[in-house]
Formats: C-alpha cells, sequence, structure tokens
C-alpha cells in the first residue's frame, strides 16, 4: 500500500489522543448514531435480508475461488467491448500506469470519483509529482482535500468534520483551487452544498480525462458500476474524452444478474437509502456517448496474500459500505485517523494488515484495535466475520508463522512486545491444565484482594494502561458453589 | 514476467488450498431471497413508485396522453426555462405545449453548451416501485448519458403501468448491459455533512416525475 500513512504511531497511541478531542468525538458520535437508526430501518424494510446476506457471501466466495478464471473473463468482455485492460501487481506499477494514460492525452488535470483504490495507492500524490493536478469531486473527498486532511471514513471521509468547520475550509481554501467560496457562506448544509456545486463546475465542464474506481465489475459482460450519490461521479464518468478505471482485483463478479443482490444491499447498508441518488453502469465504450477511450487497471497490491490466507481472505469479500464503521464502539471514539490506513474501522483493522502486512507499528496493533463485540459481522452485508480474522490476525502478531507476502511464502517471526503475552499464555495454559493449582491460585488470589494493585507491574503494565484489572471475587466461584450447591441450601 | 501473469500467478498459488467447484455458476450459488418483496395489483404498485419517488424528494405528477404536452409546457413555464434539451426518439407531441427553445442532443455539443439549457425532456427504460428510481439506458427518447445530468431540471416521463416492475431484481431482467445506464433516485444528493442527506449538488436539483397512464 502507499507511503501515506507511514510513519503512523500504533494504534493504542493515536486512539488515545483522538479520544481526548471533545469535538471529534461529538462528531463522530452525532453521525454514526444518526446513520444507525437509519440503517436499521431500510435493513429493516426488505423481508429477505438474511438471504440477500448470504446470497452475497455465496457470490463473492465463488468468485473468490474462482479469481483467476473471472478475471481472465473480465478482462474479455472489457477489451471485446472497446476498453483496455492493465494489470498492476502493487501500487507503484498502477501509479505509473495512469500517470503514462495522463500524459498520453497530453492534459495537465484529472477529475476524480471518489475511489477508495486509488486512495489507497496514493494516486494523486504521485501525479502530482508528474505535474498532474487530481482534482477530488466527491464533497467530502473536497472537503478533505482543500484541508490539506486525511480521511477517517470509508463513505465519508470528512465525517470527522462538522458543518462549521467544514465551511471555514471552503470560505479559507476555495480560492488557491479555483472558485472561491460564495460570500456570505453559511454552514447550511444546503449552503455548502451548493459551494461545492459552483465550485467544482467549471472543473467538470473542461475536464478531458477522468478517473474513477469501480464498485462492481461483471466478468460476463465487462460492465463497470459507479455507486454514488452526488452526480459528481456522472460527470466524470461521461464529460471527459478519456476514463481510467483502478479497481481491485476482487471487485469483479461473475453475472449481470448479480447486481440484483449488491444493488439491493449496498445502499441500504452505506447510506441507509433503498437506493442511492445515482447508479452508473458501462461497458467498454459506447457509440458517441461518454469517452472515446476507457482504461481499466487491475490493481492486486497485496490482495492476492490476504487471498492466500485460508481465515483472512474472507476479508476481500467487503464492498466498503462502511456499516462496519458506523456500529463500532471502537471507531466512534477513537476515529477513523487513529487506524493509519484509508481503510479504518473494523474492516480496515483486517484489511490493512492483510495488505501491508503485519511489519511496521501501526499494523500489528491493528488487530488489536476491537473489543470483538461483533457488531460488525451482524451488519455486515457479505456476513464478512471480523472477529474471527481479528482473532486470526492477533496469533499472527503474537505467534508468527507461515504467510505470504508480495507472493512470496514468508515465515513470519513473533512480533516484540508480545513476550509478556506469550509467557503469561503458557503460564495460563499450566495452570488451567491442573485444578489444584488453579484452586491454590484461586483462593491465594480472594484472600490477598484487598492488596491488588490496579494497574500491573513491569511488562504487564502496557496491558493494564488500557484496561481495569478484574476484581478478584471474596470466594471463588467453585468454592462458593461447593458450599451453597448453586445456592440451593444454605445459600447466602 | 509481465505484471498480468505475476497476478494470475499469484491467484493460482493462493488458490491451490481449495478445491475447484466445477458445477455451472447458476447452480454454484444458490438464491433463494425474493424476486419482490409483497404481492401488489399493477396499480398499486404504480403507487409505490409515486410513494417512494416522492419520498426522496422527486415531483411526481399523473395525467393521461392528452394532458401531457399541457402539463410539461406548465412545468417548464413555471420554471421560466427558456431552452430545452431534446433526445432523440422522443415523441414530438410531447413538447407541443412549450415554446421553450428545443435544443436537440448532438454528439458535438460541448458541456459548457449544454450548461446553459435550462431543462431536459426525456423517457425511460424502466422504473423501480420498491426503490423509487428510474433507470435511462440511452433508448429513444432518452438520449446520451450526459443531457439528463448537466441540466439543473429534469423532466422524466414513465409510461404506467407498462414501464413500471416491482424491484430491483426485475429491472435488471429488463435491461441490457451493453448498453450504458443511469439510475436515478430522486435529485442529486449528498450525506456528506454529517451523514445527513441534503438534496440538491451537481446532478439536476429539480427532478420531475410524470407518470403517464
Amino acid at each position: 500500500m502507499s507511503g501515506t500513512f507511514v510513519g503512523m504511531p500504533a494504534f493504542p497511541v493515536a486512539a488515545r489522543e483522538a479520544v481526548h478531542d471533545a469535538t471529534l468525538r461529538g462528531n463522530l458520535r452525532h453521525a454514526t448514531h444518526t446513520i444507525r437508526a437509519k440503517r436499521a430501518r431500510a435493513v429493516g424494510e426488505l423481508s429477505d435480508w438474511a438471504r440477500l446476506r448470504e446470497a452475497g457471501r455465496r457470490i463473492k466466495d465463488h468468485t473468490l475461488r474462482h479469481l483467476d478464471r473471472y478475471l481472465v473473463q473480465l478482462e474479455e468482455s472489457v477489451t471485446a467491448a472497446g476498453g483496455t485492460v492493465h494489470w498492476a501487481a502493487d501500487a507503484a506499477e498502477a501509479n505509473r500506469i495512469v500517470t503514462a494514460l495522463v500524459k498520453a492525452t497530453g492534459e495537465s488535470e484529472v477529475v476524480k470519483v471518489k475511489s477508495m483504490a486509488t486512495q489507497e495507492i496514493g494516486l494523486n500524490e504521485a501525479l502530482e509529482a508528474e505535474g498532474v493536478r487530481a482534482y477530488e469531486t466527491d464533497l467530502a473527498e473536497l472537503i478533505v482535500q482543500l484541508g490539506k486532511d486525511r480521511p477517517s471514513h470509508i463513505l465519508v471521509p470528512a465525517i470527522h468534520r462538522n458543518r462549521g468547520e467544514i465551511r471555514d475550509v471552503f470560505v479559507r481554501e476555495m480560492g488557491a483551487w479555483g472558485r472561491p467560496a460564495p460570500e456570505g457562506l453559511t454552514d447550511a448544509p444546503a449552503e455548502l452544498a451548493e459551494a461545492a456545486r459552483l465550485h467544482l463546475r467549471e472543473k467538470f465542464l473542461r475536464a478531458k480525462v477522468g478517473v474513477c474506481g469501480a464498485n462492481f465489475m461483471v466478468a460476463e459482460t465487462g460492465t463497470l458500476v459507479v455507486v454514488e450519490s452526488e452526480g459528481n461521479g456522472r460527470m466524470c464518468l461521461t464529460l471527459p474524452e478519456t476514463l481510467i478505471a483502478v479497481a481491485g482485483i476482487e471487485k469483479v463478479v461473475p453475472s449481470w444478474r448479480d447486481l440484483e443482490v449488491f444493488l439491493q444491499t449496498l445502499p441500504r447498508s452505506s447510506t441507509a437509502e433503498r437506493m442511492n441518488p445515482y447508479t452508473s453502469t458501462w461497458t467498454g465504450t459506447a457509440d458517441e456517448d461518454g469517452p472515446r477511450a476507457f482504461h481499466l487497471v487491475l490493481l492486486d497490491n497485496g490482495r492476492t496474500d490476504a487471498l492466500a490466507d485460508r481465515v483472512g481472505r474472507q476479508a476481500l469479500r467487503c464492498i466498503r459500505c462502511s456499516a462496519c464503521l458506523n456500529v463500532c464502539p471502537v471507531y466512534e471514539r477513537a476515529g477513523g485517523h487513529a487506524y493509519g490506513s484509508v481503510y479504518p474501522g473494523p474492516i480496515g483493522a483486517v484489511l490493512s494488515p492483510q495488505l501491508r502486512g503485519t511489519a511496521s507499528e501501526i499494523d500489528a496493533s491493528l488487530p488489536y484495535a476491537s473489543s470483538l463485540c461483533g457488531a460488525c459481522y451482524e451488519v455486515c452485508p457479505v456476513a464478512i466475520d471480523i472477529p474471527e480474522v481479528l482473532v486470526h490476525l492477533r496469533e499472527r502478531v503474537a505467534q508468527g508463522g507461515p504467510a505470504v507476502r508480495e507472493g512470496n511464502r514468508v515465515v513470519l517471526r513473533p512480533a516484540r512486545g508480545h513476550a509478556a503475552e506469550r509467557a503469561a499464555m503458557r503460564a495460563a495454559g499450566w495452570v488451567f491444565a491442573r485444578p489444584r493449582a488453579l484452586r491454590a491460585g484461586q483462593r491465594l488470589a480472594s484472600r490477598t484482594r484487598r492488596l491488588h494493585p490496579r494497574t500491573l507491574p513491569g511488562p504487564g503494565r502496557a496491558w493494564s494502561g488500557a484496561r481495569d484489572l478484574p476484581a478478584v471475587p471474596v470466594e471463588p466461584f467453585r468454592d462458593w458453589w461447593q458450599r451453597t450447591r448453586g445456592g440451593k441450601d444454605g445459600g447466602r | 514476467m509481465s505484471d498480468r501473469e505475476r497476478v494470475l500467478g499469484r491467484v493460482r498459488r493462493a488458490l491451490a488450498d481449495v478445491t475447484p467447484d466445477d458445477r455451472p455458476y447458476e447452480a454454484a450459488v444458490e438464491r433463494d431471497y425474493l424476486r419482490e418483496h409483497g404481492e401488489r395489483t399493477a396499480e398499486r404498485t404504480v403507487e409505490l413508485l409515486a410513494e417512494n419517488l416522492a419520498d426522496y424528494r422527486a415531483i411526481v405528477h399523473r395525467c393521461g396522453r392528452a394532458e401531457l404536452p399541457s402539463l410539461i409546457g406548465r412545468l417548464l413555464a413555471g420554471r421560466e426555462a427558456g431552452s430545452v434539451l431534446v433526445p432523440p426518439g422522443l415523441e414530438p407531441g410531447w413538447l407541443a405545449g412549450t415554446d421553450a427553445v428545443r435544443v436537440p442532443d448532438r454528439a458535438g455539443s460541448t458541456p459548457h453548451e449544454l450548461d446553459r439549457v435550462d431543462s431536459v425532456v426525456t423517457g425511460c427504460a424502466v422504473a423501480i416501485a420498491e426503490t423509487g428510481t428510474i433507470v435511462l439506458d440511452g433508448g429513444p427518447g432518452q438520449g446520451r448519458r450526459r443531457i439528463s445530468l448537466v441540466p439543473d431540471h429534469h423532466i422524466c416521463v414513465v409510461r404506467v403501468p407498462g414501464q413500471v416492475v416491482s424491484s430491483v431484481p426485475r429491472a435488471l431482467e429488463r435491461l441490457d448491459p451493453a448498453r450504458p445506464s443511469t439510475w436515478i433516485s430522486g435529485p442529486s444528493a449528498t450525506s456528506d455533512i454529517e451523514l445527513d442527506r441534503v438534496e440538491g449538488v451537481h446532478g439536476p436539483r429539480t427532478l420531475e416525475v410524470i407518470l403517464l397512464g
């Protein structure tokens, strides 16, 4: 993945700062609670939700199981429909391809539809280095770009900003990028949307090159699908002469019919709407309607490493709806930036360490950025068992073991800093296998309970730094049970 | 080695533990979800479409063939529209009640020219009742994708009940993937400010749907 977030501190450090930011916590709490209730209503309208979810899971699993076949079929279909397909094993290659395609047009600016894949590879920075200016056109992306900020949510990258902050960014920055914000702009959302409309319109009308991602790619027909709300996507997809799409290889689905599942589950999961305002589908190039040249860049960038992991590969089912972020108690408090990746929240905690590996401090800490409450799994429209993958990745971080990095089999060494945890687990294993020792230990703990410290000493301090130590009862449960028969006779 | 071979090679090695499923695709993935939600009469389906369109702030009108030209004329006059984009194949009679300047949808028009047009009138390919969606696929009377995007006012005529289906699965059955399609559910909107829906960003800020029965 890109270097955008290199040097991020580990999750606990970044999160500790974030939870002390009262504005951030207020903004996140307001936004996530608003959307939670709406999503529940939108999902509740469909009596067959569980079956749609299961069908979505099956379609994605089947596709991943035969991914090579469907990618080749997609390439054939797109080519037959007049498009050109490129393959990129990593971010650098994808950036090189897109930059060369833009330069070949002779243009020095592009308009962009919101796309996670291009954020992941750091395309804007790569283009900038080659003298090409990339304009983000999604409202939230615009807020992030103008504010020289980082995205903090998959669907709404500026979720950490409230309306007042957005107004300030517009007033301060729009002039440097093009049309300035209207005089007397207030923080009314309708006025802010109007300011974005005016600011971006001139860019849409003169754009010769558009860059987009894809929500879905249909192998049998070569059709790409972009789901959006504002119409900025439609502008970028239809007005320029050249269109370049960058999409992860896991975005392919076998058939046109598969869209009947995802076009029901995605909008209701993400913006909690029956249907998002605009969805565009296109197949290659069309006669005199839209771009005359269409390029599709198929991106690996760590996805095949995730695919090689029997437990972790389910994360590739993700359709980027962000429902898991909106329900997550950890995300709600820590915010998206603490995850140090363009993919924050629960899905980011399982995706980033698989795409980037667990070598860096931030990636090794992400599997621990969860209380394992399971709310993310409940709402996931493709049933990714995020807690299962988190636990699996924790094991990989703490114990090491075989994995695949950049296509090569490697054996990971246990991460440093988990030695005390491993020793504690070994000791626990020994004690639990010996009932006498366990009982003696429990009784000793109960008798000395008044003397227990509130935090652990030595290497245990890191563990108790963010957790309360459990209170030890007056009497071990098994002693209580033996004495009272479960409270039936002689119970207190 | 090309990146193509590299990526495909990695995929194949990653799947070495997986037993291939050689059943045809239709048999490999079970689909026990509903084709549509609930049973409704054709008339009730049209009513549901109207309700859901209105719920997402589209303005809904109903009329018969005879009143259509005068209704379109009134809607354009109400917006003081001086010009209207006309897709190829639009029934000529539909615009008989307006003297707005007709701007034909041409391949050679520039985006700036389209931006100066006040309104656009189109038909559609299909409309989805459960979601309040109209789908345009560039067929007769619908034009290129950009004409229903750049003008700030879009009037879309839906023939009812013929063009109305209940659900997303039923709509996809009617569409040809080879044709570019645009699915429209209400006017342009955003949820980017505090995750609350606000209408009116880059697409037409006013969407009027005429249910022609």
